[in-house]
């Protein structure tokens, strides 16, 4: 298959490695992978701050250039969830129909990473080696606007060496909700701080999710508290191979 | 100066101008697919509905028919009842010997307030929620009976039990459409879950609900 | 319609931004503790009650498209109601704010001469403000819902829409009954005792007082029957024992038909004290005979901002509520800051999306923004209330509104915003920003994270390590890759578009 990469612009800008374990794993299961160099960003980040007029450009310009993709995957729930989601109804509010035509056409062939693996592909086993102690966080977008359903457990589980322990809690938002972070500042490190203890009561390395927004507000609470367990994209654990060890490595210790 | 009335409904019209005006009420589809009626078996209906009473923490009877005289008496001797309000219908057979009976109409609430108990049957029963319904029929009386004194003894028959709310609703459209006909529904003795959203029985309502199941089939 | 004389309402624009009371509540150690143990529970309760549902998703779908067509055709359902309630005996008065409500209570009160009445809960004369406008007529008003009572002792506000006094634990309750209330220096720490507390302290005024006040769980356009859904027996007490019913209803408290009533009697209970029915549910028609209930009911149709709800194509969802507060309980954000961060007299989700449009988005602009978005909400809504989605849009008013303004437009998340839009709608632009952020994070980068961000993004690096722009981004190596591989002679060219 011919699949394009939409990568995000803050997985292209703050986390290249997930990326690059997209075209790892795309390119070992023989697909052919490419990049539309003309992507930027989904408009997530201005629709949901309530910035909607400002986010109709980006819509427009993410159909531009992904219309003729065969399938585009990405490494992010929460900005796949937006094209599904959101965009019908963007075209909707400003009343142009043939962005909303345009959107309906493409909108089927956008999936996030896991679910096309496991739901279009109908892989679980992509050769993974991980020997590593992991505990997943289920991201809300992922969980609730996409339903994932069990797609990265279904992935991680087949995995070779891997230690993969339940998150306690695991239906609750880590507090991130992009600018709610900023805005709420206090309630969202409140609902972090739970979080960070279901984290650390799973005695894991590896914190891994399908997608790095979350694992931005995760990782970063983590950090600071030096608690010593790394954040991980579901892609680069499942990257990773006996040859080329834990790719997370060299992530962001 | 136009009415409140006036007011408001012109602002409700304006609000809607993007309804058709043809648009007709059944022309917003509902789509009614939940479930309807229970059509399983007597006897398992029965026992759900004996079990989610008493998880209510209400008190469960069974008894046959012929043992329900035998059975009332019991009850009212284990909570020492000496006053017991009763409606002025209430079935023949089921006064139990030896209580002094506060017979309806014309009760006062202070009379109401100073009895130990309360004997009515029901309307009907719902067995998905352990519910006991009221409708003013026979054997029922007045809503303040059943809610002042802090004891109700209940008795409802087997055939009286329906599986689910949408069946008993249905039961129950007559008694709606009636001034005369108040409905009330039961489920377990007065509670409530104000402290720390723990359910706890007992405020105002009777704190005490007993519920003497008449039936020839065997059930726990 | 001026409002001389009447006290403020509860439901106005909240006092305080939402992240700054909630900054207060967070600090409140017991608070956080009662919030979470109720929570807690509630919320393992109704999963466990809404599972043993088979047709759940049926009769959500069901309650949600009986709302809608009530609301597309509210003034017809409207005006039936008060036909088939006329017919049965009742009397019905319309009011378009809370003034008008108030006037017609108090007008009620008076007309029998009565100086005190007894109160079912009601969010909806909680919201009008009913019992301080009855107080200045100098009317008292007794609550006798167990948690309404103790917030009315406590002199408190509600933070809750079920259970007004969640945020309070038994050992606070009891200090609230013994220095209130007579005859408890020996009262206990059980909610038995406190409950008992409760009804021996209000048993009498059930017996005394003429006159009685509720509101309304439903309306039946068709039969004019009107229902109310309660716990503890106070409801039916009032319903029956007091001379004269006032029965105050929000004109979206409606259901076409009596019939309509089978799908929301399961939502609602489930949905709220996770019970598959509560304990007492009554129904009433207009008057029944003589010692059967009161012998004058009396229906007050509120609108007071519903009808601007209504308009709102997009917000007109919110009417749907049935006030169960599934959405308080299920919310993460409502868990840790309590109901009174929201300062309305609905909070949690709910109350973000209702009170900015009951009092104008621009007396409430914070309130959409007191949510991450993780839809928990949404997908406990017995109703189908799409709450992000009502949030979302709800944002786009509050940034609309302070774009109309100089000050808003020079703000600098405006400009900030305006900037980024501007940046990310051309890919040249976005790769030169990417690597002027690159070398303007230099100095702050230490250990391969940021530690400290300046401004608003300072709330961030409170307790949180930035990861900075990668030395490489993604398409950077993207380009060295298909440079590399094109010297290679890969065939790649006849895949790109």
């Amino acid at each position: 298959m011919r699949v394009s990469l939409f990568i995000t612009c803050f997985n292209d800008t703050l986390f290249p490695n997930t990326g690059k374990a997209m075209v790892a794993l795309l390119e070992r299961l023989g697909h052919q992978v490419e990049f539309p160099m003309g992507q930027t960003c989904c408009g997530q980040m201005h629709y949901n701050s309530g910035y909607q007029r400002e986010s109709l450009p980006l819509v427009r310009h993410f159909v531009d250039v992904f219309r003729d993709a065969e399938v585009v995957v990405s490494p992010s729930a929460s900005c796949v969830s937006m094209v599904q989601e959101v965009y019908p109804r963007v075209a909707a509010e400003f009343g142009d129909e043939s962005l909303r035509r345009e959107v309906a056409a493409l909108s089927p062939r956008v999936h996030e990473l896991s679910m096309f693996l496991v739901d279009v592909l109908g892989v679980e086993d992509v050769g993974a080696y991980f020997p590593h102690r992991v505990t997943f966080h289920t991201t809300c977008h992922s969980k609730r606007m996409l339903h994932i359903g069990e797609a990265p457990q279904k992935l991680l589980r087949k995995v070779r060496g891997i230690d993969l322990v339940e998150l306690p809690r695991a239906d609750e938002c880590c507090g991130f909700g992009g600018t709610f972070a900023v805005k709420n500042a206090d309630t969202s490190i409140a609902m972090l701080s739970d979080k960070i203890r279901c984290v650390l009561d799973t005695r894991a390395e590896y914190c891994a999710s399908a997608d790095n927004s979350c694992l931005m507000h995760i990782g970063g609470g983590l950090h600071r508290q030096r608690a010593g367990v790394n954040p991980i994209h579901l892609a680069e654990i499942l990257a990773s191979t006996d040859e080329d060890a834990p790719a997370a490595k060299e992530v962001r210790s | 100066m136009s009415s409140p009335r006036d007011v408001v409904l012109g602002r409700i019209r304006a609000a809607l101008k993007d309804v058709p005006p043809t648009e007709q009420p059944k022309d917003v589809y509902i789509d009614r697919a939940y479930l309807h009626v229970d059509d399983g078996d007597v006897h398992k209906r029965l026992e759900l509905f004996i079990d989610r009473v008493r998880d209510y923490k209400a008190k469960v009877k069974v008894v046959r028919p012929e043992a329900l005289a035998a059975a009332i008496v019991e009850s009212c001797a284990a909570r020492s009842v000496k006053r017991l309000v009763v409606p002025a219908d209430l079935p023949d057979g089921w006064a139990p010997p030896g209580v002094e009976l506060v017979r309806e109409p014309g009760l006062t609430n202070e009379q109401l307030d100073q009895s130990d108990g309360v004997l009515t049957a029901c309307a009907l029963g719902i067995a998905q929620t352990g519910t006991i319904v009221l409708d003013s029929g026979p054997g029922q009386g007045r809503r303040a009976i059943t809610l002042v004194p802090d004891y109700h003894l209940c008795v409802i028959r087997q055939d009286q039990v329906v599986g689910l709310v949408p069946e008993a609703v249905v039961k129950l459209e007559a008694a709606a459409a009636e001034p005369s006909r108040p409905i009330t529904f039961i489920s377990g003795p007065s509670a409530t879950s104000d402290i720390e959203l723990n359910r706890v029985e007992g405020v105002h309502g009777p704190r005490t609900l007993e519920v003497i199941v008449v039936t020839e089939l065997d059930v726990v | 319609m001026s409002r001389e004389g009447v006290p403020p309402l509860p439901v106005s624009a909240p006092a305080m931004p939402f992240q700054d009371a909630a900054r207060l509540s967070l600090g409140d150690t017991q608070l956080r503790f009662n919030m979470g143990k109720a929570t807690t529970t509630i919320r393992a309760k109704r999963y466990k009650v809404v599972d043993e549902m088979p047709d759940w998703q049926n009769l959500r779908e069901a309650g949600r498209a009986i709302k809608d067509r009530t609301l597309r055709h509210l003034d017809k359902y409207l005006i039936q109601l008060e036909e088939s309630v006329t017919r049965v005996g009742g009397k019905v008065h319309w009011a378009a704010d809370a003034e008008d409500a108030n006037r017609i209570v108090a007008g009620i009160v008076k007309s029998h001469g009565a100086k005190e009445v007894v109160k079912i809960k009601s969010l909806t004369t909680d919201e009008i403000g009913l019992n301080e406008a009855l107080a200045h007529q100098g009317i008292k008003a007794y609550e006798t819902d167990l948690a309404e009572l103790i917030i009315q002792l406590a002199d408190e506000r509600s933070s809750h829409i079920l259970v007004p006094a969640i945020h309070k634990s038994r050992a606070e309750i009891r200090e609230i009954f013994r220095r209130t209330l007579e005859n408890t220096e020996h009262l206990g720490d059980e909610p038995k005792e406190l409950a008992a507390a409760a009804r021996a302290h209000l048993r009498r005024k059930f017996l005394t007082v003429p006159v009685a006040v509720s509101g309304v769980n439903f309306g039946v356009a068709d039969t004019g029957t009107i229902c109310i859904v309660e716990s503890e027996g106070n409801g039916r007490m009032c319903l029956t024992l007091p001379k004269v019913l006032v029965s105050v209803m929000g004109i979206e408290k409606l259901v076409p038909t009596w019939r309509d009533l089978e799908v929301f009697l399961q939502l609602l209970p489930r949905s709220s004290t996770a019970e598959r029915m509560n304990p007492y549910t009554s129904f009433w028609t207009g008057i029944a005979p003589p010692g059967d209930g009161p012998d004058e009911f009396h229906l007050i149709l509120l609108d007071d901002g519903r009808s601007k709800v209504l308009a709102d194509r997009n917000g007109r969802q919110a009417l749907h509520c049935i006030r169960c507060s599934a959405c308080l309980n299920i919310c993460p954000v409502y868990e840790r800051t309590g109901g009174h961060a929201y300062n309305s007299v609905y909070p949690g989700p709910i109350g973000a999306i209702l009170t900015p449009q009951l009092v104008g988005v621009e007396n409430a602009g914070s309130l959409p923004y007191a949510s991450s978005l993780c839809g928990a909400c949404y997908e406990v809504c017995p109703v189908k209330i799409n709450i992000p989605e009502v949030l979302l849009h709800l944002r786009g008013e509050v940034v609309r509104h302070k774009q109309a303004t100089l000050a808003g437009k020079l703000s600098g998340e405006n400009i900030a915003m305006q900037t980024v839009a501007r940046v990310f709608a051309s890919p040249r632009r976005y790769e030169a920003a990417q690597k002027a952020g690159r070398l303007g994070q230099k100095l702050m980068v230490k250990g391969g994270v940021i530690e400290r961000l300046p401004g608003q993004l300072g709330g961030w690096t409170a307790v949180r390590d930035v990861y900075p722009i990668a030395p490489q981004t993604f398409r950077e190596w993207w380009k060295q890759r298909e440079k590399v591989s094109n010297t290679k002679t890969v065939p790649r060219q006849e895949a790109r578009p």
